[in-house]
């Protein structure tokens, strides 16, 4: 063929070996069968090692372009950041990101959907990370800080760098929550080579992103941890709240390993670093008075 | 190490899944309780020191006076009946037509006898501090421990067991320098100036600057509970209060540099035939000098600590600090470790901490009421 166009069936034949790689990537994304992770004495996949999202999930979780602020205030010709940020410049600005939820839109009912959009305009004010609270789940999972997995025959126990949180994945159902909490109550077991995960328990007060999604005390988050290679997790996280979503509603995303040997989980206490943005007004000479 | 034990881990693949289900750990766990007590063991090989624990007891750090190192059964029996017969008085129901406390509470020391006393100066101190006196906490929210420590079948009268009188040795003079250099930097400041002049526990940092340590250390009021996991490189141990989770690395150490301090420090560790051995280094200041139970560190503190499990219900820990520059020679404590039957909750202390606002709130009215009365607030 030396006129320069393609023969159909070279398209076609394109078009279907393409297809045959989107099946197996399909295949191998949802069964870990024939790639070779590292497994546990009991021949459980074996996820030992420190865990880091990448993206932009932590900035929002929907599908976004990028903007010049989290808080923003009106300006004469286009939105401009609010003076709390300003003085971060481009440091401040949010990246764009596509997004982590299935399907793109995260199905809130109309009155959610409304203090979203509430949440957002009042970032400053609102956001439980600039307090350096407890992030809650799923948001832990994928924040900018790294977290390790302590995976042993009778525990599964995560402990995170931000703020130092931590989550004992039971692996026997003590049965329902006795008390509400920020990281709530984790029940784990393996289905076949995925752990899933019911994470009950939860209190209201955590959100999923920096963008002012939010949910309610009813909420009920089922977790995949499925690996699939020696460096890669891909989570999945379910969200029931039938007060919050339409219906429930899923985020996806894949967890890399830190494969340096060396690496460490940093530590990332930051009640510290909120002491003056929180009590700085009840010293006794406040800084800069 | 890591990384080659993942990788030859690795080329096992998904064919082993099928036979490895049944564990030799878990077959071993689920035996027959009337049996006598088998040393449980991880697939590697070493002791299983997994489970949640607590090192909640009656027996303070140091000796008090008059005591020897075992205590007799009779002193067993007067102080462990003393603080069950306090636990059963305020467990009882609040009669809801009893009168307002008086001003300052009523203090816990008040209502024991000489005898028993001597051993509850800590756990009083710290219940009338938290307003247990007036009714701030409750029996219900205390848990300071209802047993002495015993250990290898001996009671104690203290954890302090080298220097052999029980009591952690002198400052040597660095360790003056260095203690009195910190007090005139905290005078320059009241008690209620600023958050950072109040204690790391009050400020939801750490424990009551005690129990994550290392050392760690009970702190004779509540949460002396923790969680450790094992794995083939790692032991973590998880402090319930304030959820900080110390992560300790198996095998050679890689020295982190001077001044990187976290706030657990550096722990390494290695096994010693089935004894757990942990150094660790890195301490810094603001953690050691916050420590309630001793008077501080150096930058070159070091603890070396030692976890043997010795039955069903028993870690056997114990640790040495070694700090030259500091103190005038090495002490070594010894704290068992018993099994919490229970689970461990979420210590979020940061996220409603209204006292510390409060605090400052209530020093600064004070210091308006003073200024308006023209008096120095205390």
């Amino acid at each position: 063929m030396s006129s320069g166009f393609e023969s159909p069936v070279r398209v076609v034949g394109r078009a279907v070996v393409g297809t045959l790689l989107v099946a197996a990537t399909l295949a191998s994304y949802g069964c870990a069968q024939g790639t070779e992770i590292p497994r546990t004495a009991s021949g459980k996949p074996d996820m030992n090692g420190i865990w880091q999202a990448l993206g932009n999930a932590h900035w929002d979780i929907e599908p976004h372009l990028a903007r010049p602020a989290l808080a923003l205030q009106p300006g004469p010709v286009v939105p401009v950041p609010a003076n709390e940020v300003l003085a971060f410049g481009a440091v401040g600005a949010v990246p764009s990101g596509q997004g982590v939820v299935v399907g793109g839109e995260i199905p809130y009912l109309p009155e959610a959907l409304a203090k979203r959009n509430e949440n957002r305009a009042n970032w400053v004010d609102r956001d439980p990370e600039i307090k350096c609270y407890l992030p809650g789940v799923p948001r832990a999972n994928y924040m900018q800080h790294s977290f390790q997995v302590f995976q042993s025959e009778s525990k599964f126990f995560i402990a995170y760098e931000y703020a130092g949180a931590v989550r004992d994945i039971y692996l026997t159902d003590p049965g329902p929550a006795q008390i509400d909490s920020w990281m709530g109550q984790s029940v784990g077991q393996w289905e076949g080579d995925v752990f899933v995960v019911e994470v009950t328990g939860l209190i209201e007060q955590t959100w999923f992103d920096r963008a002012g999604n939010h949910h309610s005390g009813a909420m009920k988050v089922t977790e995949r941890y499925n690996m699939t290679s020696p460096d890669h997790i891909w989570y999945e996280a379910t969200i029931d709240d039938p007060q919050t979503f339409s219906r429930p509603w899923t985020i996806r995303m894949p967890l890399y390993r830190n494969i340096d040997p060396e690496a460490r989980l940093g530590q990332f206490k930051c009640v510290e670093f909120v002491e003056e943005l929180l009590y700085g007004h009840l010293r006794k000479h406040p800084v800069g008075q | 190490m890591e990384f080659l034990n993942r990788s030859s881990l690795a080329r096992i693949g998904c064919v082993a899944l099928a036979v490895g289900l049944a564990s030799p750990a878990l077959a071993q766990t689920q035996g027959d309780a009337t049996q006598a007590w088998v040393l449980p063991r991880t697939p590697d090989g070493h002791p299983d020191l997994q489970g949640n624990w607590t090192n909640a007891t009656m027996t303070l750090i140091e000796r008090p006076p008059g005591y020897e190192r075992a205590l007799t059964s009779e002193q067993v029996a007067a102080l462990e009946g003393d603080r069950a017969a306090f636990i059963e008085i305020h467990s009882a129901d609040s009669d809801p037509d009893r009168e307002a406390p008086p001003v300052g509470g009523v203090s816990w020391g008040d209502s024991l006898d000489d005898e028993a006393s001597v051993l509850y100066d800590q756990t009083s101190a710290l219940y009338d501090a938290a307003s247990g006196g007036t009714g701030g906490y409750n029996i219900f929210y205390i848990d300071p421990g209802d047993r002495v420590a015993v250990w290898d079948g001996e009671p104690r009268s203290s954890l302090v067991v080298d220097p052999p009188d029980g009591r952690i040795p002198p400052l040597s003079p660095e360790g003056e320098k260095a203690r009195s250099e910190l007090e005139a930097q905290q005078a320059q400041f009241g008690d209620f100036d600023n958050p950072e002049n109040r204690p790391l526990a009050e400020r939801c940092l750490l424990s009551f600057g005690s129990n994550a340590g290392p050392p760690m250390i009970p702190n004779y009021f509540y949460n002396n509970n923790y969680t450790i996991v094992q794995t083939a490189d790692h032991v973590m141990i998880m402090t319930e209060m304030v959820h900080d989770a110390r992560i300790i690395r198996l095998g050679e150490r890689t020295p982190l540099p001077a001044h990187i301090r976290p706030w657990l420090g550096d722990s390494w560790g290695r096994w010693e035939g089935d004894t757990l051995v942990v150094e660790t280094t890195n301490l810094p200041r603001k953690q050691l000098n916050g420590n309630r139970n001793f008077a501080g560190g150096s930058d070159h503190f070091k603890v070396t600590e030692r976890f043997t499990r010795v039955d069903e219900h028993t870690i056997n820990y114990e640790f040495t600090v070694d700090d030259p520059a500091f103190y005038s020679s090495p002490w070594t404590a010894q704290v068992p470790f018993k099994a919490l039957p229970d689970l461990v909750y979420e210590y979020a202390c940061h996220e409603a901490n209204y006292a510390m606002s409060n605090v400052l709130i209530g020093a600064r009215a004070q210091e308006r009421g003073a200024a308006e009365e023209g008096r120095v607030p205390r």
